[in-house]
């Protein structure tokens, strides 16, 4: 056992308003410089759509993570590190600008200087990239709320094994955000495609980052990054991505993103893991087992022999007790509430999610007799207007079973409360049904429901 | 069960990393670095040796944090870190130090949205104004005038604009560029110029200004409106012109509107979000909902598209837009029938018995033929026993279930006044149980008429339905609860008239199977969601709620469907209760320390009354919609048959012959609503010719007006000296968000290039009364000067624009309705260039206008037209709301009765600038009132001069400075209950006397604290309980509106002093608006010949298929209204630039593809814009974001060749009478609190592909 500390954060999709608040404040706070603006090194996706860049989920495409080679051992899927280095002046597998999109501005001096003229003056878009006028085709968040969705949305590439399940069509729809920052992965393809070693793993809590004095601009993390969160700063010409913002994590701030989610579904934390797992469970054969896997990683910080262990590492004793504290083994490990983004890529990802609840499809509602019942009001997880089939293409690649076990408990945690809520004798056979207790179940529905500054971070 | 298997044999392969020769070099590798490369060879871990990485933690680093938040137009109120690093604001984050909700509850924390997160992008800008700016044709027409008249600035301007050639010369230029950079001093010459010489020449009330929402900065707000109010000009209200006044809440009510914090919505154990987008337009409260879920709370979203707030919803209902009422009105059926009717639902009989109007009694008027219909309340006057008891019109009736015999219950309004009945204004029925149906009792079954309007062209049709009924001293009465049953159709055995035989009976309102073909939902769901929020009202003793937004208040008949809406939360038992009752979210910004704002704001401490004028009706008649109104004002009224355009209707309207404008000009008349400018003569001259005959002014005025010699200025709005000559705008974008009839605007007001395409009304359509003038009039406007920090469609056509001070970078205060603290702005940085603060701006022009002011004007006699006011005993100036109008013979011109007050008020305008930086004397000699609760301040003002300081000289010499903005904070939170703990028992006590009911404990917790400005500079202060609002926060509770009432017995400010589902004031009858009821959306093709909805035609040019779509304006999730809209992170996250979303199957039929250009053309003008096309958009509807303001990628418009307009370019402004309703009861003027609503829900457009190639 090699005990390390791994900070990672948790969010609870079935909070998120998708206002962009933390893309703004993090954009504001860290990205906004000349050679940054198209870079948002946290960015809101709504779902069903093409994401940023778009359709970096298609690894197909853009050969991003890790792969099994026929022996069963680990290797990049873009090609292994010998490729790498041989290919390292021509790398076609890169997003182009307009994958991401062309950023611009507008002549809005013009709305002051304006001469006496026949028209009403008015401010034009401009390049960033070129400075000349443009259409404005592509945006950072283009297909927010379904926009232009009857159009692009199928190319999703999460739809393509499910896309008999899903219509664009009114009487269907189904949307949810996806705020998205890099994973911090226990098992980074960007480091590893880095022929110049610039990225690495901060040892004492698993922040990645890129040493802007080695990077040499090659860009393989760009392309060895299966969610794109490493980004190129044209002007420096260096590599950029999200820090977990260290210099606040180190004095002890959360993130701006999460400390100004207004969602307020931001959790972050610390987590132990053993080292000495992580290739192990990043070679599991059958990628729906990686959820699990990765789980195995995670070591019980209350578990005395790792605590020894974690001391014996060099790990001080208050990072132990953060990690006893954690919302985010509580949420990953005790209530099994969160899921990783994408295991199939094998990167061990370090920020995860739990998948969001919606609105029953009409055709049930109207079957229902009392939707005041329980059983109707809050379990119908078959009829969620969000296919749960999107969701574990997402979470669990594919496997429909862990998603639905996070939806259930989460509804049955609906079904529980409301008794206490209208002063009704609790039924211990709501979270029973779930494998939970009464009070675990409690405790869940205070760390989702109330979640105090204190215990979300 | 997956198979397991899998991963076993997995396991026997060794873990490792592509192949030897990668692990080599990997391995080789490592001895070059000193970072630790993992065991495994997969990563690079490091410990020491990061300077690389400084980059980071530089850019981190800050010189201080500054606590502001943002002021105007948003409700959210959010508290904010403002980092500086060298003098620089470099960006924001949230504060998260809000006082805790509780052990068991989420936090407020950490309020903000994006929009707020990316306002310090306009501290350095390029649409930032820096400096003041003149329309350099009208500057160098000014310094020429001004060296041709002695160097004089008001003769200058009497020279530019009562010259036509010139004047025109420069309102035509209006909106085309040529600004030119000017001075302060010069700006403020200008402008002080125009102010004098208007209220020499044409009257104060010429004088207009126009800024909104005072809760989220109150010292800017009140800056603007010191100075109107101190010269005798107009301000414009907001509330009611934004339409965000819900005209329900005075009718039931009598109040303006009073909601929940957002916080109570964690109480309610079901919720109904009913056209309010919850996560867009309430971002910092959202989390709220989302949370409350988890409580087990249920949650409903009606809302005719997929909005964002819909995925949080259990269930969706996507009812048609403007539809609604016909929703909420068979949910509404099902509950009377199955919690009333069916059985007797105990916590809802004694609710509604107690706190509603529901057993009232209403008497019976024969309607010929043995029918009957409902009438005016029965009051003691009509009782033998106490028709002699004071104010007794004013006192309902209803029987005692014991006796059998009528009652006269404690806490009608005639119980809030006069000496008779000191302490009887409560609730308490003293042992009376109010009978609620005469059904059980002794009855005749007596057929009555209602009107109806459910046809889809909205006219009127009749409603045989019938009541139970008795007579007492020879009245035919019956019970408010019956008559409802009847308007909802649940009928009883044995009572005469046609009832739907069951909830599938789709012919008769308003059953659910009614409704579905309305609103599209099925039945069984509206019959289903209406019978869960009552079973849920009823288990958890009223914990229903029902958010309202602007989806459901934007409409012409949104009154309508509010009362709808509130008789599902008001029969339910959920008012007045934590977690329950209505949650109307539409702008109206609470200011919680109110009394001492609306004293600095109206400037109350040196002049009463100020002018306070109605925007909506002010428009409505200035920028000349009312020449473009195609049908006349008895087309709405139940009387009526149908609405055909031309037609007319049967004698029995009062409103037959009569247009919308001669239904104001009647409203002004009778003292009903404000009008400003007043009289076709200046107000200084009339006090001159009346001191000049040795009279009253009053006398003076009403002679005139009977003798014809004076009319009343909006009889005649385009003579020349009865148009608003000069409009200031601060804190507001008029032109680019609020003003519906924006093309209007543009060719009446400025003379400026408009797009406006409407043909004007037919001569046998035109007003009766108001005068029509065969010109209309282009460039009424003078002066039209704006304050603000960022280029917006108003600066742009301003001929004057001052550069303003960011919100971080000045002093303020900030509360909202939606949490219940008060925190502050501070200056980050001081203003940069040449920017002024509000308060400084306006001390600028002041300190310009009292010195031009002093030579040309002097101290004048003004009278001010004051309307019948709400929380007076104005209220009572009219028995029954029986209409008496003095013009038509039908009684004398008294004022104050069937007139407005005239009030004589002196005015220095020599000492204006004194007077606006110094608290005056009526302070302290008056009192400051609020909702008729008067409070003593004079030791309060004594305070402030030790405080802030006294002045030294001049007019205001020895009062409590105000020069400064923090001491104007120092004021307001000295003089407001809320802020003040004092304050807040002492008006408690005050209240006590009158009510008889025990209140000042509610305050007593925090007697002694006062909230001064530096506690607002740390964390948000959590506010005192206080009379100013009807709900409490004692103990630390979430604040719900009607706490007091319902728990301490305090009357509503109505009639019956309970909350009202019957209304008999004769024009809501005449509208068939006496009961909740449902009406369409107007038929815009039936009254101004627009295309049929659907129609796939030409109809603009010709040359392109357009398609003619419902056309709505919801709130923008990348902007507060048009703040933000141009700001770079926001249209980068969205589309930059104009937007209208439309379904995709409407899009197919006119062949638009996502992201083309198209153009919406309607009658009123022309928009421009990209198409978004999306599934989640309902067929039929289209969505153009509002206030995307015109300044950013509009190109020129294939129609009009000219630049394409903004959202309002293709609304305008309809009125509807029942808005114009005053002096009687709880419909009253007061400013903000009732007046006619600028709705523009109901407006359609034509949506047609136009040419891909756009020129600028």
């Amino acid at each position: 056992m090699r005990v390390m500390a791994q900070m990672a954060m948790v969010m609870n999709l079935d909070k998120c308003i998708g206002c962009h608040t933390c893309s703004v404040t993090c954009k504001q706070a860290w990205t906004n410089r000349t050679g940054t603006e198209y870079i948002w090194f946290n960015n809101v996706e709504t779902r069903p759509g093409l994401g940023y860049p778009r359709t970096y989920e298609d690894q197909e495409k853009w050969e991003g993570g890790w792969e099994l080679n026929k022996r069963g051992r680990l290797k990049l899927k873009s090609g292994g590190r010998f490729k790498k280095l041989m290919t390292i002046f021509s790398n076609p597998k890169l997003p182009s600008i307009n994958e991401y999109y062309e950023p611009w501005t507008y002549d809005y001096a013009t709305l002051t200087d304006a001469p006496a003229q026949e028209h009403t003056p008015v401010a034009r878009p401009k390049s960033l990239i070129t400075g000349k006028d443009m259409k404005i085709e592509w945006s950072a968040n283009w297909d927010d709320d379904l926009g232009g969705a009857t159009e692009t949305a199928h190319m999703d590439p999460m739809l393509k094994k499910i896309a008999d399940k899903v219509k664009f069509e009114f009487e269907q729809t189904f949307m949810f955000y996806l705020p998205r920052i890099c994973e911090h992965c226990l098992n980074p393809s960007c480091a590893a495609s880095c022929p110049s070693g610039a990225i690495y793993k901060r040892e004492e809590d698993g922040i990645v980052l890129v040493d802007q004095d080695k990077c040499r601009g090659w860009r393989m993390c760009v392309s060895g990054c299966p969610y794109k969160k490493i980004y190129f700063n044209h002007k420096t010409g260096k590599a950029e991505k999200c820090t977990f913002c260290f210099p606040r994590i180190e004095v002890g701030l959360p993130t701006v993103c999460s400390e100004t989610c207004v969602g307020r579904l931001r959790y972050i934390g610390l987590m132990l893991y053993d080292a000495d797992k992580v290739l192990e469970a990043a070679v599991t054969p059958d990628e729906e087992d990686l959820y699990e896997a990765q789980r195995g990683v995670f070591l019980d910080p209350n578990d005395p022999e790792v605590i020894r262990e974690a001391e014996k590492a060099g790990i001080a004793r208050d990072w132990i007790e953060a990690a006893q504290r954690s919302p985010i083994y509580a949420l990953i490990n005790r209530f099994k509430v969160a899921l990783p983004l994408h295991p199939e890529y094998r990167t061990m990802p370090m920020v995860w999610y739990i998948p969001p609840l919606s609105p029953v499809i009409d055709v049930v509602r109207e079957t229902g007799e009392d939707a005041e019942d329980s059983k109707n009001l809050f379990a119908a997880i078959d009829a969620l207007r969000i296919p749960i089939e999107y969701l574990a293409e997402l979470f669990t690649a594919g496997d429909v079973e862990p998603v639905d076990r996070v939806l259930k408990k989460m509804a049955a945690m609906r079904s529980y409360m409301r008794d206490i809520n209208m002063g009704r004798e609790p039924n211990a056979a709501i979270p029973a049904s779930v494998g939970m207790t009464e009070e675990e179940m409690y405790d869940m529905y205070r760390l989702l429901a109330i979640a105090k500054y204190d215990e979300r971070y | 069960m997956k198979d397991r298997t899998k991963q076993a044999q997995g396991s026997t392969t060794v873990a490792g990393l592509d192949g030897s020769v990668s692990d080599a070099l990997v391995r080789t590798r490592r001895y070059f670095t000193k970072s630790k490369v993992s065991p495994d060879l997969r990563t690079v871990l490091k410990t020491g040796g990061r300077e690389a990485d400084d980059f980071y933690r530089d850019r981190w680093s800050h010189d201080k944090i500054v606590r502001s938040t943002h002021g105007v137009n948003c409700t959210g109120s959010c508290s904010w870190k403002v980092y500086v690093k060298d003098g620089i604001i470099t960006w924001e984050t949230q504060q998260t130090d809000y006082p805790s909700a509780g052990p068991d509850s989420p936090e407020y924390e950490p309020r903000g949205c994006p929009r707020g997160a990316a306002f310090s992008w306009y501290t350095y800008s390029p649409t930032r104004v820096r400096y003041p700016y003149v329309r350099g044709v009208l500057l160098q027409m000014f310094r020429e005038a001004k060296s041709q008249h002695d160097g004089d600035p008001v003769r200058a301007w009497e020279h530019i604009v009562e010259n036509p050639r010139r004047a025109k010369a420069y309102k035509s230029a209006r909106g085309k560029g040529g600004l030119v950079r000017a001075t302060w001093e010069e700006s403020c010459e200008i402008i002080a110029a125009a102010h004098v010489y208007t209220i020499l020449k044409y009257g104060p009330d010429r004088v207009a200004g126009f800024s909104p929402i005072p809760a989220m900065s109150m010292v800017s707000h009140a800056s603007g409106a010191r100075f109107i109010n101190l010269i005798g000009g107009s301000m414009l209200s907001f509330y009611d012109w934004y339409a965000d006044l819900p005209v329900a809440s005075p009718q039931v009510f009598g109040d303006q509107t009073d909601v929940p914090e957002s916080g109570d919505w964690w109480n309610a154990g079901y919720l109904i979000m009913w056209g309010s987008n919850l996560p867009v337009t309430r971002t910092p409260d959202a989390h709220w909902m989302t949370e409350a879920r988890y409580r087990g709370q249920k949650v409903i979203a009606v809302a005719p598209d997929y909005a964002d707030n819909v995925k949080f919803a259990d269930e969706w209902l996507p009812a048609k837009p403007g539809t609604d009422g016909a929703l909420a009105m068979a949910m509404g059926h099902v509950v009377l029938k199955e919690f009333f009717v069916d059985r007797d639902t105990p916590y809802f009989t004694h609710y509604v018995k107690t706190y509603t109007d529901l057993p009232y009694l209403v008497c019976l008027d024969e309607a010929g033929e043995g029918t009957f219909s409902p009438g005016k309340f029965l009051t003691a006057a009509d009782l033998a026993e106490t028709a002699s008891s004071a104010n007794a019109a004013f006192k309902t009736v209803l029987i005692d279930a014991a006796t059998g015999e009528p009652v006269v219950p404690n806490g009608s309004l005639g119980h809030r006044y006069g000496d008779a009945d000191v302490g009887k204004w409560n609730l308490n029925l003293d042992g009376v149980d109010p009978q609620l149906t005469l059904i059980d009792a002794e009855h005749e079954g007596v057929r009555v008429h209602l009107p109806r309007f459910d046809s889809p062209d909205g006219s009127a049709g009749q409603l045989p339905r019938g009541v139970p009924a008795r007579r007492i001293q020879g009245r035919l009465v019956t019970t408010v609860f019956d008559l409802l049953l009847a308007q909802y159709g649940v009928g009883r055995e044995g009572l005469p008239g046609e009832w739907p035989s069951s909830y599938d009976d789709a012919d008769a309102p308003y059953t659910p199977a009614w409704q579905e073909p309305i609103t599209g939902i099925p039945a069984a769901t509206a019959a289903r969601i209406g019978r869960e929020f009552a079973a849920n009202a009823e288990e958890s003793k009223g914990r229903s709620m029902i958010v309202m937004g602007a989806g459901t208040n934007h409409w012409f008949h949104s009154d309508t469907i509010y009362r709808a809406f509130l008789t599902l939360t008001n029969v339910t038992g959920c008012q007045g209760v934590n977690g329950g009752g209505w949650a109307h979210y539409v702008g109206q910004e609470k200011v919680r320390p109110l009394t001492g704002y609306n004293q600095i704001a109206n400037a109350l401490d040196w002049n009463r009354p100020p002018r306070n004028m109605i925007q909506t009706a002010f428009w409505y008649l200035h920028t000349n919609q009312f020449r473009y109104d195609q049908f006349s004002a008895d087309t709405l009224s139940a009387t009526r048959g149908p609405s055909v355009p031309g037609q007319d209707g049967p004698a029995a309207s009062s409103f037959a012959g009569k247009t919308t404008a001669d239904v104001i000009a009647q409203s002004a008349r009778m003292g009903w609503m404000p009008s400003y400018p007043t009289f076709d003569r200046n107000p200084l001259e009339l006090s001159d010719e009346a001191a000049g005959a040795g009279k009253p002014v009053a006398e003076h005025i009403v002679e005139q007006l009977k003798s014809g010699e004076l009319s009343f200025a909006c009889e005649d709005p385009d003579a020349k000296q009865n148009y608003p000559r000069v409009l200031s705008i601060w804190r507001a974008n008029l032109l680019g968000s609020s003003g519906k009839g924006n093309e209007y605007f543009l060719r009446h007001l400025l003379g400026a290039d408009s797009s406006l395409r409407a043909s004007e009304t037919p001569p046998e359509l035109r007003p009766a009364d108001v005068k029509w003038r065969e010109e209309a009039p282009e460039g009424k406007l003078d002066l039209l000067m704006t304050i603000d920090f960022r280029q917006t469609s108003t600066t742009i056509f301003s001929d004057v624009v001052l550069p303003a001070a960011t919100w971080y970078e000045k002093h303020d205060l900030n509360t909202t309705d939606m949490h219940p603290f008060v925190h502050s702005f501070n200056p980050a940085i001081a203003p940069p260039w040449q920017t002024r603060t509000d308060w400084d701006a306006w001390q600028s022009i002041a300190a310009k206008f009292s010195e031009l002011a002093a030579i040309h004007l002097g101290v004048r006699t003004d009278v001010v037209a004051v309307p019948l006011t709400h929380d007076t005993i104005d209220a009572m100036a009219n028995p029954h709301g029986v209409v008496r109008d003095w013009k038509a013979g039908e009684c004398e011109p008294i004022p104050g009765v069937t007139m407005p007050k005239l009030v004589s008020v002196e005015r220095d305008y020599g000492a204006v600038s004194d007077k606006m930086n110094a608290l005056g004397p009526l302070a302290d000699t008056l009192g400051a009132t609020t909702k008729g609760v008067t409070f003593d301040v004079t030791k309060e003002v004594e305070y402030l001069r030790r405080k802030n300081g006294a002045v030294r000289g001049g007019v205001a010499d020895g009062r409590p400075s105000l020069k400064r903005d923090i001491f104007v904070c120092e004021a307001i939170l000295a003089m407001s209950g809320t802020t003040n703990g004092h304050l807040a028992t002492q008006g408690f006590r005050t209240l006590e006397k009158r009510t008889g009911v025990k209140l000042a404990d509610l305050a007593s917790e925090h007697e002694g604290k006062q909230i001064t400005f530096a506690d607002t500079q740390g964390p948000p202060v959590p506010v005192i309980t206080s009379p100013e609002w009807s709900g409490s926060e004692t103990g630390g509770r979430r604040y719900s509106p009607f706490t007091i009432n319902v728990e301490r017995l305090k009357p509503w400010h109505t009639l019956t002093g309970r909350m009202h589902f019957y209304l008999d004031h004769d024009w809501m009858s005449e509208l068939g608006e006496n009961m909740p009821i449902y009406r369409p959306p107007l038929n815009m093709a039936a009254l101004f010949a627009e295309p049929e909805l659907g129609n796939i035609d030409d109809g603009s040019t010709g040359a392109v298929e357009g398609l003619t779509v419902r056309y709505l304006t919801p709130h923008n999730k990348w902007s507060i209204h048009s703040e933000y809209q141009d700001n770079l992170f926001m249209l980068s996250l969205s589309r930059g630039g104009q937007n209208i979303w439309m379904s995709d199957r409407d899009a197919a039929k006119v062949g638009i593809k996502d992201n083309d250009w198209i153009e919406a053309v309607n009658r009123n003008g022309v928009v421009v814009a990209r198409a978004i096309v999306s599934h989640r958009m309902p067929e039929g509807t289209v969505y153009m974001y509002h206030a995307q303001d015109r300044l950013i990628d509009v190109p020129l418009a294939e129609t009009s060749g000219k630049r394409g307009g903004i959202h309002n370019s293709l609304t305008r402004l309809l009125i509807k009478p029942s808005h114009l309703i005053g002096g009687y009861a709880q419909l009253c003027f007061a400013f903000n609190y009732l007046g006619p609503t600028g709705n523009q829900r109901d407006e359609v457009t034509i949506i047609r592909k136009r040419s891909q190639e756009v020129v600028y």
